[in-house]
Formats: C-alpha cells, sequence, structure tokens
C-alpha cells in the first residue's frame, strides 16, 4: 500500500515536472520573444535553424540551452564563493517544489482504487505554498549579497523588501477565499468549483422574490474564486508578479537603473537557473490562480457526476471516468495557457513604475483593500447565513 | 526505523549542524543567518513529523520567510564586510567555552532516556489549522488579544523610533 503511494506520487511529480518544466517553460521563452515581437512590430525570433528549417522559431529555446551550458561560469573576485553557487539553486528549487499542492485534476474511482491528481494532498496546501514562496526570497538576496558588486546588492535590497512586503498583502488578499470555501486544502477548493450558483439565487433566500422565475434561474456562474472574490483575484495577480519580480515589478533587477540587478555578476547555466525559475515561476502562477480562482480542473457548467453520469450508458463506468480524467487535465492545462498569455500580455503592456510607487502600491492601496475585501466577505457569509435559518 | 522516526532524527542533526553554524561563523554574518534559516526549516520539518502542520508552516512563514529577510536587509544595508563582528582570537577562552560545551551536551546525554518513547497516534486534524483556530479563539481569546496588543505597541514603537521627527 506504501509501496503504491510512493510509486504514485513519483509518477505524478515526473508528469508535473515535464509538463511545467520540460514543456511549458522552454516554449515561454519563445512565446515571450514572439509576444514582444508582436506588441513592438518586428518579426521576432526566428533565426535559429537546423538544416535551414526554422519551425517558426521554436528551435531559439535549444540554441538557448546549449549557449548557457558551454559559456564560462564566471564568479568575481571577492565574492563569497560557496554562497555565490547555491544561490540560483535557491532560487529555482522552491519554484519546483510548489508544484507539489497544486491538483492538475479531481478525485477519480477505478474500480476500488481512487486517483487523486496532486502529488501531496495536503490539508494546509496553500500555506505549503506561502512557506516555500517566501524561502524562495533568499534566492535574490543571497545573490545579490554574494556577488561583491554594488549593482547587485541594491537589486537584493529592493528584492527583499519588496517580496516581504508582497508576501503580506498576497496572503491577505486570498483570505476572503478561504472564507468562501471554507478550506486550505487545494482540492477541496477545486471540487467546491465544479459546482454552479444561480446569479439571482440570493433574492431567493433573502425572501424578496420567493420563488425565483424559471428562467432568471437559468442566469448562473460557475462558482469560481474569479466570480466569488473578483477584487481578491485581482490583488492576489498582482501580489504574486510582484513575487515573481517580472515586469512592470522588475525593479530588482532594472536594466536602466541596476545593469541586471542581483544577477548582474551571473554568467552561463548559474544565469540560465535565475532565468528559467522566472518562466518556471510564471507556470506556478498561472496554475496556482487557475486552482484558485479559475475552478481549477473544472469544465464550467459540467460537474464531473453529470459528464461520467453522461458518457457511462454507452462506453461503461471505467472510460467514462478515464475520458472524464483526461479531459479535466486538458481543461486545466488549457487554463493555465490562458493565465500565461494574461501574464505575457501584462508583462509587455505595462511600464516599470518607481520604487516608492511600487512599495506605496502595496502597502497604502493593496493592504487595506484586502483587509476590507476579508470584512466585506465575512459580513456577506454571515448575512447569508443568517438568511438560510 | 519507519520513515517519519528517519526524517525526525534527520532533521534534528541538521537543526542541531546548522545552528552551531550559525554560532561559529562569526566572521560572516551573512553565513550564519543562512545556517539560522536552515535551522528553521530543519525545525519545521520536525514540526511536521510531530503533526504539528500549521506550527510547522507559520515556523517557514514568519520565521525563515520574514524575520530572517529583514536580519538580512538590515546586515546589507549596513554592508557589513567579514570581521566586522569579529572578536579578537582569544584561543583559551575558545577552549575553555568547547570544553564547557562538551560537558553541556553529555549533561544532557546522561539525562536522556535510554529508550525513547515511541511516537503516539494523534486525534484527527490535530495540530491542523481548524483546531489551533477553534482553541485560539475560543480557550485563549484573552491572550491572543492581549498579543495584539503588544504588537500595536510594539509598531507604535517602530514607527517612533524611525520618525524621530513627527511632523
Amino acid at each position: 500500500m506504501e509501496m503504491e503511494i510512493l510509486l504514485g506520487a513519483v509518477a505524478k511529480t515526473l508528469f508535473i515536472i515535464l509538463v511545467a518544466v520540460g514543456a511549458f517553460a522552454p516554449v515561454i521563452t519563445w512565446v515571450e520573444r514572439k509576444q514582444s515581437a508582436l506588441m513592438q512590430d518586428r518579426i521576432g525570433a526566428n533565426r535559429a535553424d537546423i538544416a535551414g528549417i526554422t519551425v517558426l522559431g521554436l528551435l531559439h529555446p535549444l540554441a538557448d540551452v546549449i549557449k548557457l551550458l558551454t559559456k564560462e561560469d564566471v564568479v568575481p573576485i571577492g565574492a563569497n564563493r560557496f554562497l555565490h553557487l547555491i544561490a540560483p539553486l535557491i532560487a529555482a528549487i522552491p519554484v519546483i517544489a510548489s508544484f507539489g499542492v497544486i491538483p492538475f485534476g479531481g478525485i477519480y474511482q477505478f474500480g476500488d482504487s481512487t486517483w487523486n491528481l496532486v502529488v501531496a494532498d495536503l490539508d494546509w496546501g496553500i500555506l505549503y505554498v506561502f512557506a516555500i514562496a517566501s524561502v524562495a526570497t533568499y534566492g535574490t538576496v543571497i545573490a545579490g549579497w554574494a556577488s561583491n558588486n554594488n549593482w547587485s546588492l541594491l537589486g537584493s535590497l529592493r528584492a527583499s523588501a519588496q517580496m516581504i512586503s508582497y508576501e503580506v498583502t498576497m496572503g491577505l488578499s486570498i483570505v476572503g477565499l478561504f472564507m468562501v470555501f471554507q478550506t486550505l486544502r487545494l482540492t477541496d477548493m477545486g471540487l467546491a468549483q465544479d459546482d454552479s450558483f444561480r446569479l439571482l439565487g440570493f433574492l431567493e433566500r433573502f425572501g424578496w422574490w420567493d420563488p425565483l422565475p424559471a428562467w432568471l434561474g437559468w442566469l448562473q456562474l460557475p462558482n469560481w474564486g474569479l466570480f466569488l472574490q473578483p477584487l481578491g483575484f485581482v490583488m492576489f495577480l498582482t501580489c504574486v508578479m510582484a513575487e515573481n519580480k517580472r515586469p512592470p515589478f522588475d525593479l530588482p533587477e532594472a536594466e536602466s537603473e541596476l545593469v541586471a540587478g542581483y544577477f548582474t555578476e551571473y554568467s552561463g547555466m548559474r544565469f540560465g537557473l535565475f532565468y528559467m525559475s522566472e518562466f518556471i515561476e510564471v507556470v506556478v502562477i498561472a496554475a496556482l490562480t487557475t486552482a484558485l480562482f479559475l475552478g481549477g480542473w473544472a469544465i464550467p457548467f459540467l460537474p464531473q457526476a453529470t459528464l461520467i453520469g453522461a458518457i457511462t450508458p454507452v462506453f461503461g463506468v471505467g472510460f467514462a471516468t478515464g475520458l472524464c480524467m483526461v479531459l479535466h487535465v486538458l481543461t486545466f492545462f488549457l487554463k493555465v495557457i490562458v493565465m500565461i498569455w494574461l501574464q505575457m500580455q501584462i508583462r509587455w503592456t505595462l511600464p516599470r513604475p518607481r520604487y516608492d510607487q511600487v512599495m506605496d502600491l502595496c502597502w497604502k492601496v493593496m493592504l487595506p483593500l484586502s483587509l476590507a475585501n476579508i470584512f466585506v466577505t465575512g459580513l456577506v457569509i454571515l448575512l447569508i447565513q443568517g438568511a438560510r435559518s | 526505523m519507519s520513515a517519519p522516526e528517519l526524517f525526525f532524527y534527520g532533521a534534528g542533526a541538521l537543526a542541531v549542524v546548522s545552528a552551531l553554524g550559525m554560532v561559529l561563523n562569526v566572521r560572516n554574518t551573512v553565513a550564519a543567518a543562512m545556517s539560522l534559516v536552515v535551522t528553521m526549516i530543519a525545525l519545521a520539518v520536525v514540526y511536521v513529523v510531530l503533526e504539528a502542520h500549521l506550527v510547522a508552516a507559520l515556523q517557514i512563514m514568519v520565521y525563515a520567510g520574514a524575520i530572517v529577510v529583514v536580519f538580512l536587509f538590515v546586515v546589507m544595508l549596513l554592508n557589513l564586510r567579514s570581521d566586522a563582528f569579529a572578536p579578537p582570537r582569544q584561543r583559551l577562552l575558545k577552549a575553555a567555552g568547547a570544553a564547557l560545551s562538551v560537558g553541556i551536551a553529555a549533561a544532557f546525554l546522561s539525562l536522556m532516556p535510554a529508550s525513547l518513547p515511541t511516537m503516539r497516534d494523534v486525534p484527527d486534524g490535530f495540530g491542523g489549522y481548524r483546531a489551533v483556530g477553534a482553541e485560539l479563539f475560543t480557550r485563549f481569546v484573552l491572550p491572543f488579544e492581549i498579543t495584539s496588543l503588544l504588537i500595536l505597541a510594539a509598531v507604535v514603537g517602530a514607527v517612533v523610533l524611525a520618525k524621530r521627527r513627527l511632523d
């Protein structure tokens, strides 16, 4: 039994790493180039070729890897050698480890074995993500300090202040979501978002219009965090993007002010690790917002039981469950792609604010707003529960 | 030895070693702070093995993720290079300290029982955010609120210290 759990966990880990780190991250580097080209009216990456075949420039990630692996790995004079060498690892490992609790599919019953498509179904899942994310700060901070370079040091000073500040609002911005779903477990959140709710159902609940006409009952929305906590979604996305230090929040590596910020003194594959961990974090952010706010693996208006029930009479229950699982996993990654697109769009649309503006946004706008969001959410939940009894 | 025990002793040993690393790294403040982070994370692993999941998460989020980052922030802001805090080399004092440490360790080891108690099963949900939260807001609500007052006082104090001239 224990062996089975272990094998399952290893298989799921391999799957998520292969998809997210092996497939998504390299393709995103290409998408980023193509998108920037589109926004700036250029053609973009299209030169790398093997025997004249360019495949739309998709060979560029391969060329990148070869170049990064063969470049000299320089450690500057006066740098702290050990810390300089391990900083990229401290930055990259927590990002990859975050995938451990993000469910990429639901819970499926095959005969008497249950398939739960998440590596570790922790009861405190989202707290694990926060804990891991807070450790990732050290990669940046240590990289800047250990480089023995003032640009790097300034970059990591900025990074540490920015990341600590946004961690606070990141946590507070989704407390409303915990209150709505009454759980911190990401699979439970996904299951809760499988359903949908009537947009005007509250009229009936408060007894203002009882019973609601049937045609108004058709006005439904999926039970997604996006619709239940719209403000929470905007704030959470802002915070995680600030955590990721990509434009418009790239103050720690602002090239017009700090050369390259905390990774100025890095070259070769160690620079590549910083670079890749930012792109992997884009995928993590997309997966996390999908799991929290976009219904995870759920297909809108088509709950799992209905879907399996519809296919079972034709193909049998085993096939129906399997098909449902495949559809759910595909839905999840489709939503992840949409979220990645949104992040790319934001990254190439918005200019970089000044540093004090970034900090003001966090402490003077988002922190009060997130507290107000918690208060209003609590009030609404109390009112609805009061109306029920 | 079962898997939880393996993690318990492994993480415990790591915590002790990294704590030593922190104390012995007097010449490099940043390295000492990083050793402290490793200690915190090792302690969090111990908490997880002991089923105190919420405490483990908070241990990493608050101590490793926030407090030590602020330490590092200050160290880097002052831009202390090595030797800034280094005490003069005193061989005799060092030897005495080492002897004392060994003595204390021996005393502790002699106090330890021959066989450690086995792990006990805990009720479902023990140490999770639900159980801890329920206790915090019912039985311990008064200490909890008083702590928030303390924190408020600390915040006001920090603001006063940072802004010498209140305009």
